[in-house]
């Protein structure tokens, strides 16, 4: 790698290289917007809502994901259908169904339940909202579940619980990681080998009886915020020994490079070799781990909220929508409900491939 | 001289990168011999293990062998084959038969996790139909053969237990199982110690001199090459530049190259603390292949125009010599190239 | 004669090895043992052996990048002598500047993610040259004085060749004017073509700069260009030491002789009577008796086998560690003229 010819090339600093080699890894680029695109969704869920994503209403249990139509007899006037009530002969039970002769208009923009824009703004705009809406009408994009909430609007709110549970869980796990595993590395001997075996503890115990008990133990009475933090710490302290894994080895790796030898016999101190030599060429070997370690948590709280053991109702996140799609008497009832896996699968898959193009690219030597 | 085992002509490896197309080797012509030394000599990135490895058809990915013939001549007559048409499947018929390899380093080149015997009674079984009993035995006699001192308990030993010299001895007795005729060495001293290379290349000699081996031997060590090969070709970036035999190459180089870098060489026979005369510049990435003679940035001896334009072609010297220079003709063939 | 700067004497590292879950040390591999040589003011001292004879371990414990185990390592610095075997890392730091090394590996040993400029420069920056302007010219001197061009202060290390990197290595070795520089292997990684560059270069700025050189090496004809003095290690010890012509010409120890008469000369045909050693280098964690050469000596005794011999002054200026050195001859290599056509 040595086009010498070329200035920019020359000049170009590890991070401009690591983006060079990044932007070659087609599947990596994709996976990137795919989840800044999701992220957006996140940070914005309420406003995309429809509906308020907790409010339940008999009538409207089940019904079947509908389209938004964009053209009426007048042109150009997005609306959806109402739905109307019928008896079922069979049963006598009174079935809400979507009613293609009336017309619930569309209004962007428009006014709908309350919420926070990050935590700051209180405001009750919404993207999409109904005008004429009668009881029980709604943008059902995804349909509706047994207590007749609508699956769109609790499927962008879980994501975003879901997506922000990883980021927390990671940030406590890096912090945790890259010191420990510092620790590890500069002061070796008798710390080290303590550290190193609490690891291997760690990492030799069975996971989900581990979280079986953590999470049995969170006391009944906790808010929804309260749990959400123990899941996310529970989480983090068993994640936390991958990182320190990488950065324990990449420290000791870095310790025998020449260069930071000739920083040691320049006379550099201890914390410039650390600051100015070493941190800054694990850098990009933390983000790729990172970027694969977020992927783990999500699934994680996924998993522990499936089996009922992480984020309880009414807390929203993906665990909690797929519980809801567990037998298979509501799958024949509403398949839709399967649709929250998707987000699940593409998020962690995305992950992955981003992990894997971070790495590659990190080093441009290696 | 009889009829070469092996002749390449115009040989042409490439590598298909995400940056581009690199021409590790362009055009590299050279006969093996029964009995003789091929020395291929050159700096990093001159394409000499690239070459190796295209005879064997074990070149890496993104690289192929793009152009050029690999004749080889079978043992009992008939007629040559060329290797560079061969699929992967129909290779492994010659590699270790016909044409073995010893590669520069031993360690990565062993599984740890069998015994000495057990790789090299590999070959044995697969290409000469021997048993477990008489493959080992025969792993004994050829260990014995390369000097490995008690051959009979090294056997059973792994790779890690040998030190560098052992295990260099070890490879050559693997290469050599199903007694090839062609033996390629890659560079089979450069991790050595010199006592311990005298000790390897002392024995690639004895072997020739037994067997009748024609060996190719790679290097970047002039030092080496002037003791072990009768015939050199010297190469640079992807290019045979001279051929010729080794006493031709030392005493009356041609190439300006070869001139230059058997001038810069540190020798014993120095007087003390002398400067030595240099080539100026670096070699270029090969991505950077300069355009015309691709040497002619570095060169002294540059004549003008026509080499930053034009390569110079393979002139046959009336000695028999080949060579890859200007200086040495092939300018009308330039000239009536550049006019075309 | 000038002034002697280092004074090693009876040097040793020994590093323990460890077995088992408690890592109890179960033996030592003596890498270096009982070392004495010094290094007088402007001359280079090479030390040269094969690998694992110790030669690297010696220079770092000079450099103190190792704390050694035994003996002393006395430095002149400013007039006063220190000894810097029995220093702390705090103790050390102001002398670091003092004594600077040159890098085998032209990759490993820049920082890829520093501009050239900030390489070179951040030896005085540490040592407290803080001024930016002054530090930038000074650099700007040191890359002229190296040859690499001004205008690549910032460039990044990938964007240079083996040799230039090698160039930025004796630039920021040269930053703060050490009395002595440690060369560890500094031209071994490099392409022949270039290696010769480099070597020139060293031996220019050791006239124009008056430095001191503790050349590290493995290939004799390397040594012989450059060298003043050479020292041969052979598993943990040094077996001759001599000035250069003398040794080349007439090697006093068998090692010596044998290495020599290994080493591959540019000149077909010119192996005909050479000494090929048997067996192996002997195990520094496991020594032979006596002469650790003798398994392969070819010229051994009974009392080789028993008696460790001392390094010893054989003939003025000449130090050789053999029973047998002043009843044998051997042969050396000519200091004929070779020339290429």
């Amino acid at each position: 790698m040595a086009q010498i010819d070329s200035e920019k090339y020359a000049v170009a600093t590890q991070l401009q290289l690591t983006w060079w080699r990044f932007r070659r890894h087609k599947l990596a680029m994709i996976s990137i917007v795919l989840l800044l695109l999701f992220y957006l969704l996140a940070i914005f869920a309420d406003f995309l809502a429809t509906t308020d994503p907790h409010a339940t209403d008999a009538r409207t249990s089940y019904i079947a994901p509908q389209g938004i139509h964009l053209f009426d007899d007048n042109g150009f006037n997005p609306h959806v259908y109402g739905i109307k009530g019928q008896r079922d002969m069979k049963t006598f039970k009174l079935v809400y169904t979507i009613d293609p002769s009336r017309k619930v208009y569309i209004d962007f923009f428009g006014r709908g339940y309350e919420y926070n824009l990050f935590g700051l703004l209180s405001t009750d705009i919404h993207l999409m909202t109904l005008k004429n809406a009668e009881r029980g009408d709604g943008i059902y994009l995804l349909g509706t579940d047994l207590l007749g909430r609508d699956l769109w609007s609790r499927l962008v709110v879980a994501t975003r619980v879901s997506l922000t549970i990883g980021l927390v869980g990671v940030t406590i796990s890096l912090f945790l990681g890259v010191l420990l595993g510092g620790i590890s590395a500069v002061y070796g001997g008798m710390v080290d080998t303590v550290i190193q075996r609490v690891i291997e503890v760690i990492r030799s115990m069975p996971t989900i009886p581990l979280w079986l008990g953590l999470a049995a133990a969170l006391p009944n009475d906790w808010s929804v915020l309260q749990i959400y933090f123990a899941i996310t710490i529970i989480i983090s302290l068993l994640a936390w020994t991958d990182l320190a894994r990488v950065v324990r080895g990449k420290f000791l790796a870095l310790k025998e490079e020449e260069f930071v030898m000739a920083a040691e016999l320049a006379g550099a101190s201890q914390g410039r070799i650390i600051f100015r030599h070493m941190l800054p060429s694990f850098a990009s070997h933390i983000i790729a781990a990172v970027s694969l370690a977020l992927p783990a948590m999500i699934i994680s709280e996924t998993s522990l909220s499936f089996l009922g053991l992480g984020l309880r109702p009414p807390a929203i996140s993906w665990g909690i929508l797929l519980q809801d799609a567990q037998n298979i008497q509501t799958l024949a009832l509403a398949p839709w409900l399967l649709v929250s896996a998707i987000p699940v699968v593409v998020v962690i898959l995305a992950f992955n491939f981003l992990g894997d193009g971070l790495r590659d690219a990190a080093d441009p030597y290696g | 001289m009889a009829d070469p085992i092996l002749s390449v002509r115009d040989l042409k490896t490439q590598f298909f990168g995400p940056e581009g197309i690199v021409r590790a080797v362009d055009g590299v012509d050279f006969d093996v011999y029964e009995g003789r030394t091929l020395g291929v000599v050159g700096e990093s990135g001159c394409g000499k293990s690239v070459t190796a490895r295209s005879v064997l058809g074990i070149v890496d990915r993104p690289g192929r062998v793009v152009g050029g013939s690999i004749m080889l001549r079978p043992a009992g007559g008939g007629p040559a084959i060329d290797l560079a048409r061969l699929t992967n499947e129909e290779m492994r018929k010659y590699r270790g038969p016909e044409i073995a390899l010893v590669f520069q380093e031993p360690m990565a080149s062993f599984s740890q996790h069998y015994t000495i015997g057990n790789q090299i009674g590999e070959g044995i079984k697969l290409h000469m139909g021997l048993d477990e009993r008489a493959a080992k035995k025969r792993s004994i006699e050829l260990l014995d053969m390369v000097g490995v001192p008690q051959a009979a308990r090294r056997v059973d030993d792994y790779p890690f237990q040998l030190s560098g010299g052992l295990r260099q001895r070890v490879m050559i007795a693997m290469a050599l199982s199903c007694d090839p005729r062609v033996l390629i060495a890659d560079e089979p001293t450069t991790a050595l110690d010199v006592t311990t290379q005298a000790q390897i290349l002392d024995l690639l000699r004895s072997l020739q001199q037994q067997k009748g081996l024609a060996i190719i031997l790679i290097t970047h060590d002039m030092g080496v090459i002037a003791e072990m090969a009768h015939d050199v070709s010297v190469m640079y970036l992807g290019r045979a530049v001279e051929t010729g035999t080794v006493k031709e190459i030392f005493e009356a180089p041609r190439h300006p190259y070869t001139r230059a870098l058997l001038r810069s060489i540190p020798t014993v026979l120095a007087k003390p603390r002398t400067r030595l005369p240099t080539i100026a510049g670096s070699i270029p990435h090969p991505f950077d292949r300069p355009k015309g003679c691709s040497y002619h940035p570095r060169c002294a001896e540059i004549i003008g125009a026509v080499c930053e334009t034009a390569e110079p072609p393979a002139v046959d010297t009336d000695d028999g010599r080949q060579v890859r220079c200007f200086l040495h003709g092939g300018m009308e063939a330039a000239k009536a190239g550049v006019a075309a | 004669m000038s002034e002697t700067i280092l004074e090693v004497r009876d040097l040793k590292k020994h590093f323990p090895i460890r077995r088992g879950l408690l890592r109890r040390v179960v033996g030592q591999v003596k890498a270096v043992d009982g070392v004495s040589f010094s290094i007088r003011k402007g001359e280079t001292l090479a030390l040269v052996g094969e690998s694992g004879c110790g030669k690297t371990t010696a220079a770092r414990c000079i450099l103190r990048a190792y704390a050694p185990t035994g003996g002393s390592i006395k430095f002149k610095v400013e007039g006063r002598e220190v000894e810097l075997a029995g220093l702390k890392r705090r103790e050390l730091r102001p002398l670091r500047r003092h004594i600077q090394m040159v890098f085998q590996d032209p990759y490993s040993s820049l920082n890829p993610r520093m501009v050239v400029g900030d390489i070179i420069g951040e030896p005085m920056l540490i040592n407290g040259m803080s001024d930016a302007v002054a530090r930038r010219r000074r650099v700007e001197e040191l890359m002229e004085l190296v040859q690499l061009p001004r205008a690549y202060y910032n460039r990044f290390p990938h964007a240079f060749s083996g040799g230039q990197r090698q160039r930025i290595g004796i630039a920021r070795a040269l930053s703060l004017n050490p009395s002595l520089i440690v060369a560890d292997e500094p031209v071994s990684a490099l392409d022949v073509s270039v290696q010769a560059q480099i070597l020139n270069l060293m031996l220019d700025l050791q006239d124009q700069l008056g430095l001191t050189y503790l050349f590290v090496a493995h290939d004799l004809s390397v040594v012989k260009h450059v060298s003043d003095r050479v020292a041969v290690m052979y598993v943990g010890r040094i077996v001759e030491l001599a000035e250069t012509e003398a040794l080349f010409e007439r090697p006093l120890h068998p090692y010596t002789e044998a290495l020599l008469s290994a080493a591959p000369t540019p000149v077909p045909g010119a192996v005909s009577n050479r000494i090929v050693l048997e067996r192996e280098i002997a195990d520094p964690a496991n020594p032979p008796p006596g002469c650790s050469f003798h398994p392969r000596c070819r010229y051994a005794t009974d009392v080789c086998r028993q008696v460790l011999p001392e390094l010893q002054e054989a003939e003025p200026g000449r130090l050789v560690a053999c029973h047998r050195a002043k009843e044998l001859s051997l042969a050396g290599v000519g200091a004929a003229e070779h020339v290429v056509a």
